[in-house]
């Protein structure tokens, strides 16, 4: 089998960009023209998310465009075609993000391997927590070859930041403050600390930061010490200001 | 032996756990490692009972209702959670979890609301130990719960406005959970009823469960037996319920009956029955039954009784359904409000519309003679006077 997208991407010596959008934002039929574009412009990984009804964990962009990607009639069913042909366009790294539920309900299992067909590279869901994840799930995952990718925070303990480290194969998602989604001004010593702390570590998975990056200062600070950086709310915010036809002005300004 | 309680890792059956974010693992996990150890802990014990003693006035009596019995031909007897301070069950819960945040040493507390009885809870019990607290609330619930928005401000608490997804009870709890993700230290959550993720649906429980075990003894003295034959009790998320099944969970000679809202019929698209209408998912952290569409999308629930308005049920009763060991009846709008008049005019007691279902099981659920029938009377009617008054035109 082919080495996974994420692992080879992963060993490209540059700063990774990646960027998250909601799947069906702002117009239900927006997603594959979205990932296309994000690709051609020179992103190097794309979260693409699944819209759920309660979304704890994000902020108010996100929850916005969730809600209305579900008004506009998106489901999990419609999103897994409008991507099956995705593979004949885009080569880079691409994975779902959503949270548990919808997943539990298409079954898991036909998750995966719906996944695996069209050629996603890997999972997040949030809430789906790693002990539940190991016991159950993960040899699905694996049999269909999805790297899932487990979140830390600033407050996740040490043991538990190994722990998460030993179940990770890929990257691990460094949330780079107690928050919720939602683009943030800039980042303070606190921060940079807590990159540092986490650089020192000697994980052997590499972290991505996300939350809270919005712009060239802060996709640079965040990568000080890390492979890469994810931009959510704040390339949503610029889609809702400016629309699709303008993600090369948003990529362009980051790097 | 089987038990109905929960595992040591939250699960009821197949249902409970903690499905949460990375971002809410540690707050819940310092309160899963230090719930159970300050709960027994005697210092703990004793002003939690001092203060249910003083404060909230319990115990409440257990008290016979002569004419209801007669009427329905049985031996019924209400727990008069109705007289609690506040008006409802619910202060059980706040004046336990308020204790819980001092010991971990917090000084912030928030809480999620629907009616506001819970809301009206929580920042009674702020008041008491003078610590910050915000409400949120649905936006749509502020407006239709007024009277209770202000005892929130006049009791000094904070309510802010979930303007998120329907703006209701399930949007408010979003909301509390955004803020405590966004507040990992200093903040407790005071999560409303035996809902949410690991370890809250068995410290509500126990909290609560003081219903139970005041209901053992006083029914010794009235009957000289500490087991009525059914327990029965409205379920929103199902705090009262679980506290009044407590300790017979484990005890087959006592029935379990649980009580939901049908609203306008389990079929008519506006109801909150979850066991008849729900499916297993994830809802606020845990693995229960909820309603929502065949695509995992959590939908709005509807009841005339805003504190039985919730898209889930607890773990603890989604397993007391699936396991057969509780008897689920669903209710509508109309039987409740018909059941609430006459235990107000037969008993001179003027329920809450959430207990009024509970009255209303006579047409589906027959006993003998000489079955004792404990009903919780989980809370008053005052806060909703103005429904029944628009209802019976009064
Ligand atoms: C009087 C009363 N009974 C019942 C409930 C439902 O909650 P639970 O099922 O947690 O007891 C409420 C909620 O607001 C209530 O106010």
């Amino acid at each position: 089998m082919k080495e996974n997208r994420i692992k080879q991407k992963l060993q490209e010596s540059k700063k990774l960009l990646s960027i998250y959008f909601t799947a069906g934002y702002p117009n239900l039929n927006d997603t594959v023209g979205i990932i296309q574009d994000l690709e051609k412009n020179g992103v190097d990984m794309i979260e693409i998310g699944l819209p759920f009804s309660d979304p704890l964990a994000d902020g108010p962009t996100i929850q916005d465009s969730s809600t209305q990607a579900l008004k506009n009639g998106m489901h999990t069913e419609l999103l897994f075609e409008q991507l099956k042909d995705i593979r004949n366009t885009v080569s880079i790294p691409l994975i779902l993000m959503g949270y548990f539920n919808p997943m539990l309900q298409y079954g898991v299992e036909d998750f995966c391997k719906k996944c695996f067909e069209i050629g996603i590279d890997g999972i997040i869901m949030p809430d789906l927590p790693l002990d539940v994840y190991q016991e159950e799930y993960q040899a699905i995952f694996e049999e269909y070859g999805l790297i899932n990718v487990f979140l830390i925070t600033p407050q996740t303990s040490e043991k538990r930041i190994r722990a998460i480290d030993d179940a990770s194969d890929g990257f691990i998602y460094m949330v780079s403050s107690a928050s919720t989604t939602g683009a943030k001004k800039g980042f303070g010593e606190e921060q940079k600390a807590y990159f540092e702390r986490i650089s020192n570590m000697g994980l052997k998975n590499q972290q991505i930061v996300g939350f809270g990056i919005s712009n060239a200062s802060t996709f640079q600070q965040a990568t000080e010490n890390t492979k890469g950086a994810i931009i959510g709310s704040a390339f949503i915010k610029h889609l809702t200001a400016k629309g699709v036809g303008s993600i090369s002005d948003f990529v362009g300004q980051i790097r | 032996m089987k038990t109905y309680h929960a595992d040591e890792r939250g699960y009821y059956g197949e249902f409970g756990g903690a499905f949460i974010p990375e971002m809410l693992y540690p707050n819940c996990e310092e309160l899963r490692q230090n719930y159970l150890r300050i709960m027994v802990d005697p210092s703990f014990q004793e002003e939690f009972h001092q203060l249910l003693k003083d404060y909230v006035g319990r115990p409440t009596p257990l008290y016979f209702a002569e004419r209801l019995s007669e009427k329905y031909g049985t031996k019924i007897y209400l727990k008069r959670e109705d007289l609690c301070h506040t008006g409802a069950h619910k202060v059980n819960n706040t004046i336990g979890q308020i204790l819980m945040a001092k010991k971990l040493g917090k000084n912030r507390i928030i809480a999620e609301t629907g009616a506001g009885q819970h809301g009206v809870a929580t920042a009674t019990v702020c008041a008491l130990v003078g610590i910050e607290c915000v409400v949120y609330m649905g936006e749509i619930d502020i407006a239709r719960q007024a009277p209770n928005v202000a005892r929130m401000k006049m009791l000094g608490a904070e309510v802010r406005p979930a303007l998120s997804g329907s703006k209701t009870l399930k949007d408010a709890t979003n909301e509390a959970i955004r803020d405590w993700i966004n507040n990992p230290v200093d903040t407790h959550y005071i999560i409303g009823s035996v809902v949410g993720p690991h370890p809250y649906p068995d410290m509500v429980a126990r909290f609560q469960s003081v219903i139970s075990e005041e209901i053992k003894w006083q029914l010794k003295e009235k009957e000289g037996r500490e087991n009525p034959d059914y327990v029965v009790a409205c379920v929103g998320g199902g705090s009262n319920a679980a506290g009044a099944y407590f300790h017979y969970l484990d005890n087959p000679d006592v029935g379990i009956i649980a009580v939901e809202a049908a609203g306008r019929g389990i079929d008519s698209g506006e109801s909150a029955a979850t066991s008849a209408l729900g499916k297993v998912g994830i809802i606020h952290g845990s693995k229960t039954l909820l309603m929502q569409t065949d695509d995992g999308q959590i939908t709005e629930p509807y009841s005339i009784s805003a504190g039985l308005d919730y898209p889930g049920v607890g773990p603890m009763h989604a397993h007391l359904f699936k396991s057969g060991r509780g008897e689920f009846i669903s209710i509508t709008d109309d039987e409740a409000m018909t059941a609430g008049l006459e235990v107000s005019q037969l008993e001179g007691i003027i329920p809450a519309i959430e207990t009024s279902h509970a009255f209303a099981i006579f047409d589906y659920k027959k006993f003998k003679p000489d079955n004792i029938v404990v009903i919780n009377l989980s809370g008053r009617g005052d806060k909703d006077l103005q429904t029944y008054i628009d209802y019976f035109k009064l």
